[in-house]
């Protein structure tokens, strides 16, 4: 099945079985290979991306599901020589030991300051108004989708609430 | 994962027509994807619903919301009118899953999801659910999660969804495009207990198509509350939870409607145990009669026997929260 995906800007034409998930299209057909596969059944968050603004698992979705949508994987928030403050904040926190939940914890992070912008309430808000503080109680809730074998959860919390507290 | 066809649905009458022939709807796909990755579920073909105009959060003329089946479960969590009319839908929702899910996860996807039972989930296992006539190794098996209220010899699963157990407090009914038509059922009338056809979670007839849930105008002047007791405190399923919206009169029960989720094939709502509460003060002896109430029927398996105690802390405890410091519309 024929499916366009825009990936961190670019078009793509992506022609493939329609059983591919939107991780093994970016892995595997695209060569994107920032995305991580960990569980593959939402469990986990290695493979979140953003679509359309939102972050996503993308072991839980099809491929030609996305046709015309726009995704933005790792490799499009930021590079090595130009990195995001997010993946700034990740290096100067030590916020990972082997990196492989890095990726999806840097995405997820990054909409999810998007989401507290827009006055998203969480599980663990006082009250369900629109003026959300970020506290490190509300970071775990809101990051609980992207978990860390390596538990490197108090730096991960320290280089969010760093970046989010310059943002909000 | 089996191969499958794909097609996009153009409208509502559309999918219904390919439901009918036998094609199984996805939506947001975290239920589904997941299944048919483990081949619990095989089909031939998907008819994709997610670019139908189903998005929508709408005030209805009787006072009450439309929610568009295609609403995300982030939306309608976060949206202006649920949060200050119907608290414990929001609460609920946020109680469950993840942020990345609940962006994908659908209102009508939500409702369909499936139990989460260990042996529905392993192939190799026998299932009534998922292997109709092959037995139920929850029975005897592993049943820390299932259920202690409606069972039948043939099934004892859960219904796993948060947001079903806060939309049943709240008196939702659910839009149906069918075969015959559009209509409406009731929360009451849409899930069913698995007496002896546990394969059906719920009243839904081959070829409907969920298009809305319906809530009703909001209880004035109550306090909401969803507590949801779990393994770990976020991205767990509920063990028990329950969902309370109650109306004072002074410091008695005016009104209160609630449902409770972990404890059956549905979630569960026993009249009986609402009207002992109507017109009562919360003194410890109408808190144990209430419980004794709610849990007289009560059955358990062995792994699932701490739920008859926890179900009933949790009741005593959402009862004193609804009746004092809950969510206030
Ligand atoms: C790791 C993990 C943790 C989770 N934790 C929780 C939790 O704590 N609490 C909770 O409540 N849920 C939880 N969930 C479940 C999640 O809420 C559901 O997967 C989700 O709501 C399903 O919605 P969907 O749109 O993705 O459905 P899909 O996967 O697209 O569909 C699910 C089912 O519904 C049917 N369907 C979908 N839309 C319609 C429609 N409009 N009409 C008729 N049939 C339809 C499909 O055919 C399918 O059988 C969790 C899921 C995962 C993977
Ligand atoms: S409890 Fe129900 S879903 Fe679980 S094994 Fe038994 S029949 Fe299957
Ligand atoms: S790989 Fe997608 S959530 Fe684990
Ligand atoms: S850094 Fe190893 S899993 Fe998170």
């Amino acid at each position: 099945m024929k499916t366009a995906l825009t990936i961190n800007g670019t078009t793509y034409q992506l022609e493939a079985d329609t059983r591919t998930t939107l991780l093994d299209a970016l892995r595997n057909h695209l060569g994107l290979t920032g995305s991580k596969k960990g569980c593959d059944h939402g469990q986990c968050g290695a493979c979140t991306v953003i679509v359309n603004g939102r972050r996503i698992n993308s072991c839980l979705t099809l491929a030609c599901m996305h046709d015309g949508d726009e995704i933005t994987t790792i490799e499009g928030l930021g590079q090595p020589d130009a990195m995001s403050a997010l993946q700034e904040a990740f290096v100067r926190h030590d916020g990972y030991q082997c990196g492989y939940c890095t990726p999806g914890q840097i995405c997820s992070a990054t909409a999810m300051l998007e989401e507290i912008k827009a006055g998203w309430p969480s599980n663990v808000s006082d009250d369900l108004g629109t003026d959300i503080r970020l506290t490190a109680a509300e970071i775990s809730e809101r990051m609980s989708g992207n978990l860390c074998r390596c538990a490197a959860y108090p730096n991960i919390v320290a280089a969010i609430a760093e970046v989010g507290g310059d943002k909000s | 994962m089996k191969p499958f066809d794909y097609d996009r649905a153009k409208d509502a009458t559309s999918a219904s027509a390919a439901a009918a022939k036998g094609a199984t709807i996805i939506a947001g796909g975290t239920n589904l994807l997941d299944l048919m990755k483990l081949e619990v579920m095989a089909p031939d073909r998907l008819i994709d619903i997610t670019r139908l105009p189903l998005k929508e959060i709408t005030r209805t003329s009787d006072g009450g919301v439309r929610i568009g089946a295609l609403v995300s479960n982030s939306d309608l969590a976060a949206d202006p009118t649920i949060r200050t009319n119907y608290a414990v839908l929001s609460r609920a929702l946020l109680a469950g899953a993840s942020g990345q899910l609940r962006n994908k996860a659908t209102t009508g996807g939500n409702l369909c999801q499936r139990t989460r039972c260990y042996y529905f989930y392993d192939t190799d296992m026998p299932c009534n659910k998922r292997a109709p006539g092959s037995g139920c190794h929850a029975l005897e098996g592993f049943n820390r999660i299932h259920a202690i209220l409606g069972t039948s010899e043939a099934c004892i699963a859960t219904h796993p969804s948060d947001m079903a157990v806060a939309l049943r407090a709240l008196d939702a009914k659910i839009e149906i495009e069918g075969s015959g038509g559009s209509r409406t059922i009731g929360m009451e009338g849409f899930y069913r207990l698995p007496g002896d056809r546990p394969e059906l979670d719920n009243t839904l007839q081959s070829g409907d198509v969920i298009t809305a849930v319906m809530l009703p105008a909001p209880v004035t002047d109550a306090r909401h509350v969803y507590r949801k007791v779990r393994d770990r405190a976020s991205y767990a399923f509920a063990l028990v939870s329950v969902a309370a919206v109650a109306q004072m009169d002074g410091d008695k029960i005016k009104e209160i409607a609630l449902a409770f989720g972990g404890l059956a094939h549905m979630p569960w709502r026993d009249g009986a145990v609402e009207d002992l509460l109507r017109g009562e003060r919360l003194t410890p002896a109408v808190l144990d009669a209430a419980a004794d109430k709610l849990l007289a029927d009560a059955k358990s398996f062995g792994g699932n026997d701490f739920k008859i105690p926890l179900a009933r802390r949790t009741l005593k405890a959402v009862l004193r929260e609804a009746c004092t410091t809950g969510e206030r519309t």
